[in-house]
């Protein structure tokens, strides 16, 4: 987006623009790995505006306008209406209860006409986003008090809330980074240090063999006690915290989960959560056997449902060191993977370009999430910064769990690849998200309040 | 503020970089260690098409086809295309109704998915495939697909060509996995012998298929693609025109004919009766075919020339005056005076011949098959003093008769020949605890060729070539090369090196001992027992042979009517062909093999035949001596069955029509005019088993009696099936019940096949009774 007109391009950060017009790029090219057929006509194919690939190319294009008022716009418009827009936002979540058309299972959508479909919990993001910068960069917030840290978690946790009741679970789940967001603030680094070590665990007890997890909880104990063995010396209560921890975390994961599985949930919830992360769920005694069984029948399914998990293990895994190359990838192309111009679009590269290619791809990812940590961290003003970790908090828990359930670390919850998955409002709205964090930080001299 | 927490920029970076290596290190795991994911794709995508080379064609001597390929076509059927069509007539074409259409269709989507085509028929019948092929473009979802078969132009040779059928899991697992399931294979004949050979090479095609099972292109280009080649072409020394006369005569007869080329061991024919049409097992009806074939009792499948094995009669007095000679035990003057009987050992044996002087010498001996005479030389063979006991004497004399190539499998290049069987000291011991002398196997009959003696068509007529050859002979085969590309030369040499290996085995015994054999065996037909075979202007030296023929049925040995043997070689300066002809139950071996033989001799060396001997052919192939018996016996193997049937089914009706009068009247007429101990047997209803009890019942008798006997009857004599394998045989009668036909032997004596719904569980063991005794 090189504008010629310089006072735009003025102290814009031009490493950003292109990192985003390269993902956008990659993004195009993946979808038209991913649906073009031997024979089409690929000029045609992209201008027709048919196929997937010409019309995501269609919205990067968009992104790229938006972005350019974007930067047009004075910075001061986005501090003055953060709370409007953060209300505008929770309306139109609520709007959706009234209004939704249901699509594959979610209630989160609104349809205009058959062309364009809204989805505002995915919208909500940048709302939320610039009210909370909005809120910790008041003067007269002080975020040390649990009052405050308080109030921040509401403020990211309603459109959550409303999301959840939208059955839209992947997208509320995308909320709680925002506690990243109050650590850089001040959050008590324990909340978020057992907060992330509890999902950790969790996800671990489903993903990793029990006695393997127990053994790898045991040598962390044991590391972390021969490193803080000076401490030791001088405190024994250290000693004690770290056996007390690591017998809760072994309790956790030896009885609480099971217990948890075997007695709180229904087996096919607990079949769901297998499902999820593409393990086939053994059940225990023959009536809950039984019981599953009879969900199947009811439910008339034919596949499985780790049947997504498992094929984008295998289309990945296929790829090799080198990959088959670009429209060779024998699984993406016929359409083994469903969902792959989506949720799935990663299959397509680890496919196609193999380890070396995955690894080069997410490097891009890490270098935009580092690039914008450093950005927000040459921030004058407060709003600037929040907003900026914000956007990187966001980005960081859709890459990671993206990525993660393509490759059967995390449990399948449908949320995109920002600016590679196919779909207009996901990309447009990544697209403004990084865009007003680049005008902002074109303004870092002011401070905005 | 912003100071106060500035260290923990770092950690959230750490944070980030953390993520990724996870991240990074399962991407390490999954394409990097894990092999398992790769194969999963392959699985996944890749698809390997076998294509099959079209196999190799057999020819005969002259170059003409015998086994050839043709195209018949298969009825393809894609699920998930089929739309829209009118069903009703669709299914009057292919003559199913429209349940049978749709549980087809059912079957075919189960077995390759909706996307991919699936055979619907197979092998459609021509008349079918023209009005299918007229109407396809009304049927979207349906093809034909060409399908390469085997086919029989001269309808002949069934027996020695053999048939392709599916593999099964006995030859997946010898072939080491060579073979996959749902090749052809040759099951037995030539086209079993010479696999190899005929299969050429499988082909192997790469086909990428995508998630609905449809193939959308070639793998990398056919890059890693084996193109198949073509089976080789097989030429054989067969006359098929000559093969085709003897199983012409051999038409209603139980028997086998051999024709040997004495120059080069290559079989000219050989025939066994009764025989098939070897396109039954090649076309539509194939299963149907091979189900009626084996559940034939008289054993039509069975190739009696390498598989019967009867006592070598008459036949043998050639051999034995040959090894008299050889030991100096006889010599060509040597006769005997014989009045009928052989009185030399305490139990006598009888000879056909009365007149004084008919065995004054050995070439009148042999011209009129003295027994007498060759059961005094065999004895003089055993108790030779030169040897000094009998012991010895026995196994010298078996010396010599292995070296004639009895009792051993002679090599032909057929699977499953039999060795038959010369006996010897431990035959004796056996029997006789050792108490046994030379007039122990002369008074039964060894001397002329009976006693424990056996041995097979093949073995009599290669017996014949060695003596037509003065002492040497070649393995009899049929196959004289193997069409091939110049460079492949050597592989030749090892598959035919036997073949073209001259065995001098008797090359020891004089010239003149052969010669005077020789002018016996002319005299066979100029003035002695075989003067039905004589040809003008032929030399042909012959040996008439007529051996006693005993046959277990029913656990009781019953003497049946004598095989008719005829074994002969000419020209006798040059010998070209030389023949063995063995035909069951036809009495002395002058009335039908004899001029079975002489036919066959007339038709090779003259190439053609002279037009009243065409009319001879007619008349013999035109007399059924089928043994009555094997009525007697397939009626109840048939209503056994359905019996058996009935009790497991429930279903009776096929058990109704076997106690139906009229029925019975029709399947067990042998006209009336037969005084064979067997049938008497049978109405007498002394040695049946209780499982037939309706078998007693005349056709004139009430059928509420007949309705009760069966049903009850066969159920004591059935070992007591478990419930599960009830079923098991239960599914089997199903599938039985459509292919079950059955044959029928009527009063004009001709073989006719009739399909009746009669199943199908095991081949009786009086198949191997008819045969091997």
């Amino acid at each position: 987006m090189s504008q010629r007109n310089p006072t735009i391009s003025k102290g814009v950060d031009w490493s950003l623009v292109w990192i985003w017009f390269s993902l956008c790029s990659i993004g195009v090219i993946s979808i038209f790995a991913a649906s073009y057929r031997d024979g089409d006509n690929i000029l045609q194919g992209f201008i027709s505006l048919k196929t997937d690939y010409s019309r995501q190319l269609l919205f990067f294009i968009m992104g790229g306008i938006l972005g350019t008022f974007i930067l047009l716009t004075d910075s001061k418009f986005f501090t003055a209406t953060a709370n409007l827009g953060y209300s505008f936002g929770i309306v139109l979540m609520l709007l959706v209860f009234p209004f939704h058309s249901r699509i594959k299972g979610t209630e989160s959508i609104i349809k205009f006409g058959n062309a364009f479909q809204l989805q505002p919990a995915d919208l909500c993001k940048i709302f939320v986003n610039l009210a909370l910068a909005k809120y910790l960069s008041r003067v007269e917030t002080n975020f040390t008090r649990p009052r405050s840290q308080l109030i921040a978690a509401v403020i990211a946790l309603v459109p959550a809330m409303l999301s959840i009741m939208q059955k839209e679970t992947g997208l509320s789940l995308v909320y709680f980074s925002f506690f990243l967001v109050m650590f850089r603030e001040g959050l008590p680094s324990s909340i978020l240090v057992v907060g992330f070590s509890f999902a950790v665990l969790v996800v671990a007890t489903l993903v990793v063999e029990p006695n393997t997890l127990a053994l790898v909880l045991t040598g962390i104990a044991l590391l972390a006690i021969y490193l803080l063995r000076r401490q030791i010396k001088r405190t024994r209560s250290v000693l004690f915290l770290i056996v007390g921890i690591w017998f809760v975390c072994v309790g956790i994961q030896r009885f609480v989960v099971p217990f948890v599985f075997d007695h709180v949930f229904q087996p096919y919830q607990v079949k769901r959560i297998y499902d999820a992360i593409g393990k086939d769920y053994v059940p225990k005694d023959q009536a809950t056997e039984a019981v599953l069984e009879n969900e199947v029948r009811s439910s008339g399914k034919k596949k499985d449902n780790n049947y997504n998990v498992k094929q984008s293990k295998i289309a990945i895994g296929s790829g090799g060191l080198i990959g088959k190359g670009l429209l060779k990838g024998t699984q993406t192309r016929y359409e083994f993977v469903p969902e792959q111009r989506t949720d799935f679009i990663f299959c397509t590269i680890g496919e196609g370009f193999g380890f070396l290619g995955s690894t080069l791809f997410l490097g891009i990812y890490i270098l935009l999430l580092m690039r914008i940590v450093s950005v927000a961290e040459r921030q004058r003003s407060v709003f600037s910064r929040c907003y900026a970790y914000g956007v990187a908090s966001v980005l960081f828990f859709h890459i990671v769990i993206n990525v993660c359930m393509t490759i059967g670390l995390a449990p399948v919850i449908g949320i995109p690849l920002p600016f590679v998955s196919y779909g207009g409002t996901s990309l447009l709205t990544f697209s403004v998200m990084l865009f007003i964090l680049v005008r902002l930080d074109a303004d870092r001299q002011m401070v905005l309040r | 503020m912003p100071v106060f927490n500035q260290s923990r920029s770092n950690i959230i970076r750490l944070i980030f970089a953390g993520m990724f290596l996870i991240i990074i290190a399962q991407l390490f795991h999954l394409q990097i260690i894990s092999a398992k994911y790769k194969r999963q794709a392959q699985e996944n995508a890749l698809f390997r098409k076998s294509i099959y080379p079209t196999r190799g064609i057999i020819y005969d001597r002259k170059g003409r086809a015998i086994l050839n390929n043709t195209i018949l076509y298969d009825l393809m059927v894609t699920p998930a295309q089929v739309k829209n069509i009118d069903t009703g007539y669709f299914c009057q074409l292919l003559g199913i109704d429209t349940l049978e259409f749709r549980s087809r269709i059912l079957d075919a989507k189960a077995k390759n998915g909706a996307f991919r085509p699936t055979i619907f028929e197979d092998l459609l019948p021509p008349d079918m495939y023209a009005r299918l092929e007229e109407n396809i473009w009304k049927f979207p979802g349906f093809n034909l697909q060409e399908r390469p078969v085997r086919i029989y132009p001269f309808n002949a040779a069934a027996h020695i060509m053999g048939y392709v059928g599916e593999v099964d899991s006995v030859i997946l697992k010898r072939s080491n996995n060579f073979y996959q399931l749902g090749d052809y294979v040759g099951r037995s004949g030539l086209e079993q012998y010479y696999e190899k050979e005929l299969m050429g090479q499988r082909g192997i095609e790469f086909w990428l298929k995508d998630n609905k099972n449809r193939l959308v292109g070639h793998y990398q280009n056919k890059l890693l693609d084996t193109p198949a080649v073509a089976g080789k072409n097989l030429h054989t020394y067969m006359d098929i025109e000559l093969q085709q006369l003897a199983e012409k005569l051999l038409t209603g007869k139980t028997g086998a004919v051999v024709a040997i080329d004495p120059r080069t061991g290559g079989i000219l024919a050989m025939a066994s009766g009764p025989d098939f049409d070897p396109n039954r097992l090649t076309g539509p009806d194939k299963q149907a075919n091979y189900a009626s074939l084996v559940l034939d009792v008289s054993g039509p499948l069975l190739n009696r020339a390498i598989k019967g094995q009867y006592p070598a009669g008459s036949t043998y007095k050639p051999l034995g005056a040959l090894i008299g000679l050889d030991e100096g035990v006889i010599t060509p003057a040597s006769g005997y005076d014989c009045h009928g009987v052989y009185y030399g050992c305490p139990h006598p044996v009888k000879c056909d011949e009365h007149g004084p002087g008919h065995a004054a010498n050995l070439r009148l001996a042999i011209a009129h098959s003295c027994n007498s005479f060759f059961s005094n030389t065999l004895k003089l063979e055993i108790d030779n003093p030169e040897y000094h006991s009998a012991r010895r004497g026995l196994m010298k004399w078996k010396e010599y008769v292995n070296a004639f190539g009895l009792g051993h499998r002679i090599g032909v290049d057929l699977p499953s020949e039999d060795g038959g069987l010369i006996p010897d000291t431990a035959t004796y011991d056996k029997e006789y605890h050792g108490q046994w002398n030379s007039c122990t196997m002369v008074g039964g009959g060894l001397g002329i060729g009976q006693d424990k003696m056996s041995v097979t068509p093949l073995q009599i007529a290669n017996s014949i070539c060695i003596v037509a050859n003065k002492g040497y002979y070649y393995t009899p085969h049929f196959m004289e090369r193997v069409e091939r590309s110049g460079e492949e030369a050597p592989e030749e040499d090892t598959l035919l090196r036997r073949f073209r290996q001259k065995h001098e085995v008797l090359t020891h015994i004089s010239n003149d001992a052969y010669e005077i054999v020789h002018s016996g065996m002319q005299d066979v037909v100029e003035i002695g027992t075989g003067r039905a075979a004589r040809i003008p202007g032929i030399n042909i030296c012959a040996k008439t042979g007529t051996a006693e023929n005993y046959r277990v049925i029913d656990g009781r040995r019953i003497k049946l009517r004598d095989n008719g043997m005829f074994v002969c070689f000419a020209p006798r300066e040059n010998p070209r062909i030389a023949i063995a002809v063995v035909v069951e139950n036809s009495g002395h071996g002058s009335v039908w093999a004899a001029p079975i033989a002489s036919l066959l001799v007339e038709k090779y060396l003259n190439d053609a035949l002279r037009e009243e001997r065409i009319k001879e052919v007619d008349r013999i192939a035109g007399v059924n001596i089928m043994p009555k018996f094997l009525v007697r016996v397939q009626f109840r193997d048939d209503s056994v069955r359905a019996a058996i049937w009935a009790r497991q089914s429930g279903d009776s009706t096929r058990l109704k029509k076997y106690q139906d009068p009229a029925f019975r009247a029709v399947m067990l007429d042998t006209t009336g005019r037969y005084n064979n101990p067997i049938l008497k047997a049978l109405q007498r209803n002394t040695i049946i088993n209780p499982g037939i009890g309706s078998l007693r019942k005349d056709p004139t008798d009430q059928p509420g009696n007949g309705a009760q006997a069966p049903q009850v009857a066969p159920v004591a004599n059935l070992p007591n099936a478990d419930s599960g394998k009830r079923t098991d045989l239960n599914g089997k009668m199903d599938s039985a019940k459509r292919i079950g036909s059955r044959r029928k032997i009527d009063s004009a004596g001709k073989v006719n096949n009739r399909k009746t719904d009669s199943g199908a569980v095991t081949v009786p063991d009086n198949k191997k009774d008819s045969t091997q005794k």
